[in-house]
């Protein structure tokens, strides 16, 4: 412990390992770096507004009036799942970066600086994590314009962002044990798109559940994906809370479990 | 003397392939000491032990005295590392990729700028400084990779084929560089296919095949284990082709071996030249071309291996892919 504690002065009296405040600066020098790049590649700054953006104005007015009776109603219901969908895409862009940097040399770079093990990793978290609250922020805002309110006022909505914030934690040791194991950036998304899309669409995001045959309600009922829409739904509008959100932190306590350690199991081996 | 780099026994299996089958290493401070080898050699994998990025299964290295597993963190902390697997982010401005080396190495904002621009003028990029690392030429990336591995002001740099890919006008660039930091007293492990590179930078060089170092010396010694000098005799007439390999293996007791109408034997002897164009001349056969030089690090290596250091060896180097 005294060596780890003693003050570096130069490579003359190396420490032997990074500390947990050095380690902490690490990653949010990582963060940083993650978040920069946002600036040279503007394609990522459309996909983390434009596309929330869009798809609230779909789903608003084209599918409003057909299921809920009119697009305010609609938004009510949908804005959560929306959160969601969004959500679960989020989680992708880590195992995507993370890919990334292995198959581009970034990560061996940075292995081979004295910092600590952890932060590359959790550097591109939180930076993802942050993508991820504008991304959220931006949705609720703009649902807002569109008629959008809030039933349980700021400390609702701080519990959603809480709530979302755990799951998307826990989710994205699944994104990382995709980005560990594929052989290209590309197929991240690939996997994203297959798993995600019936994933989020068999819930109820964004329909009411009443009209799927019997064996899909059964399935529905369980998907984490609605039982967080339904945890903000409670959080952000109205109805119950409890249930989803335990139901909620269940399942993120699961999905970490099972993948957190297959995912770093994954990334020693990869590397 | 005093070794920046040890390596003893240094196995590594991956899967059923052995790409490491015992390496021993030890490379004076100060110095170039050159890793000579074919694609899959274990050339790359011996430099990745010693960055600490790969454990090895059998065997212990130190770099600058620190041991590469136990002390693992101690050892990055005296290390830069370039190669093609070490990679600059493509995605950040080659200022801001030594920005961000420099605050992970602990350099407050104001140091961590000053040596980003100072690092950015030294390798000629001041220009590029504020454009994507993506934009970059293959010369210019490269010289970024290099200045990324020096922001820590490393003791002893790692460079992993810096070479491979460059044009002969960006390769110059970058031995120059490579002196000027033997220079400042950086000790420097070098990983070549070019014969050339070696021989122009290393003072030392380690002949790797198959995982293991086959010959060891200066590029002189190494020159003059093949027995010295190389005799080339290339006919006017392609005819005569036959007759001089008749006849200058006569004279210098070896095979001749015959490319594009060049014939070259290996010669010891002083007196062979004048003995080969006696007889030829008495044959009455046009030369168009006789030549006698020392025998190049390309003949070395043909001689010690079998096999010429271009040749690709496909499945080796699909597994170096892999692992990278």
């Amino acid at each position: 412990m005294t060596t780890a504690t003693a003050p570096t002065t130069g490579p003359l009296a190396p420490v032997r390992r990074p500390g947990p405040v050095a380690g902490l600066r690490h990653t949010m020098t990582l963060a940083w770096r993650s978040l920069v790049q946002i600036k040279h590649n503007p394609m990522e700054l459309l996909d983390l507004s434009i596309q929330p953006v869009m798809f609230v104005l779909l789903f608003t007015y084209v599918f409003g009036g057909a299921i809920a009776g009119s697009p305010g109603e609609y938004l009510l219901f949908a804005l959560p799942g929306i959160i969601v969908q969004n959500s679960f895409f989020a989680t992708m862009s880590t195992g995507f970066g993370l890919n990334h940097d292995l198959t581009k040399g970034v990560f061996d770079r940075l292995r081979a600086l004295p910092i600590a093990r952890w932060a590359p990793l959790a550097g591109r978290i939180i930076a993802d994590t942050a993508k991820q609250a504008w991304s959220v922020a931006l949705l609720i805002g703009v649902g807002m314009i569109l008629g959008f309110r809030l039933g349980n006022g700021l400390l609702g909505l701080l519990g959603a962002f809480a709530l979302l914030l755990v799951f998307s934690l826990a989710a994205s040791w699944i994104s990382v044990l995709v980005g560990v194991l594929v052989s290209e950036p590309d197929k991240v998304m690939i996997f994203g798109f297959t798993v995600i899309f019936p994933l989020t669409f068999t819930s109820n995001a964004f329909v009411p559940t009443e009209t799927m045959p019997g064996w899909l309600q059964a399935w529905v009922e369980v998907n984490p994906v609605t039982v967080l829409a339904d945890a903000l739904r409670g959080l952000l509008v109205a109805g119950p809370v409890a249930r989803p959100v335990v139901t909620t932190l269940i399942w993120a306590a699961a999905i970490a479990i099972v993948f957190a350690p297959l995912a770093v199991r994954g990334l020693r081996r990869r590397v | 003397m005093n070794y920046a780099i040890r390596a003893e026994g240094l196995v590594r299996r991956f899967g059923a392939t052995t790409a490491l089958a015992g390496v021993d290493l030890a490379v004076p401070t100060g110095t170039v000491f050159g890793l000579l080898g074919p694609n899959g050699a274990g050339k790359t994998t011996s430099v990745r032990v010693l960055a600490t990025l790969l454990s090895a299964d059998e065997g212990h290295a130190t770099v600058g005295g620190f041991d590469v597993r136990r002390d693992a963190h101690r050892v990055r902390q005296i290390i830069g590392l370039t190669g093609q697997y070490a990679s600059v982010d493509e995605a950040l401005t080659g200022s801001e990729n030594l920005l961000l080396i420099g605050r992970l190495l602990g350099m407050g904002r104001a140091e961590a700028k000053a040596r980003a621009r100072q690092l950015l003028a030294d390798f000629h990029l001041t220009d590029a400084g504020e454009r994507a690392a993506k934009t970059y030429s293959g010369g210019m990336r490269r010289r970024l990779d290099l200045a990324a591995s020096l922001v820590g002001r490393p003791q002893v740099l790692f460079l992993d084929e810096p070479t491979t890919g460059l044009d002969p006008r960006s390769r110059t660039e970058l031995w120059d560089i490579v002196r000027r930091l033997v220079a400042d007293g950086v000790t420097v492990l070098l990983t070549t296919q070019y014969l050339e590179e070696a021989d122009q930078l290393a003072s030392e060089i380690a002949v790797v095949d198959h995982g293991r170092v086959i010959a060891q010396g200066t590029p002189e010694e190494l020159k003059a284990k093949t027995g010295g000098q190389s005799l080339a005799v290339r006919p006017v007439d392609p005819a005569d082709v036959p007759t001089v390999v008749a006849v200058a293996g006569a004279a210098a007791g070896a095979t001749p071996e015959v490319t594009q109408q060049t014939v070259r034997v290996p010669v010891n002897d002083p007196g062979v030249l004048p003995a080969v164009v006696r007889r030829l001349d008495e044959a009455g056969i046009a030369v168009a071309e006789l030549s006698l030089r020392g025998s190049s690090l390309d003949e070395v290596f043909l001689s010690l291996t079998g096999h010429r250091a271009e040749q690709d060896a496909p499945a080796d180097t699909d597994l170096e892919g892999a692992v990278a």
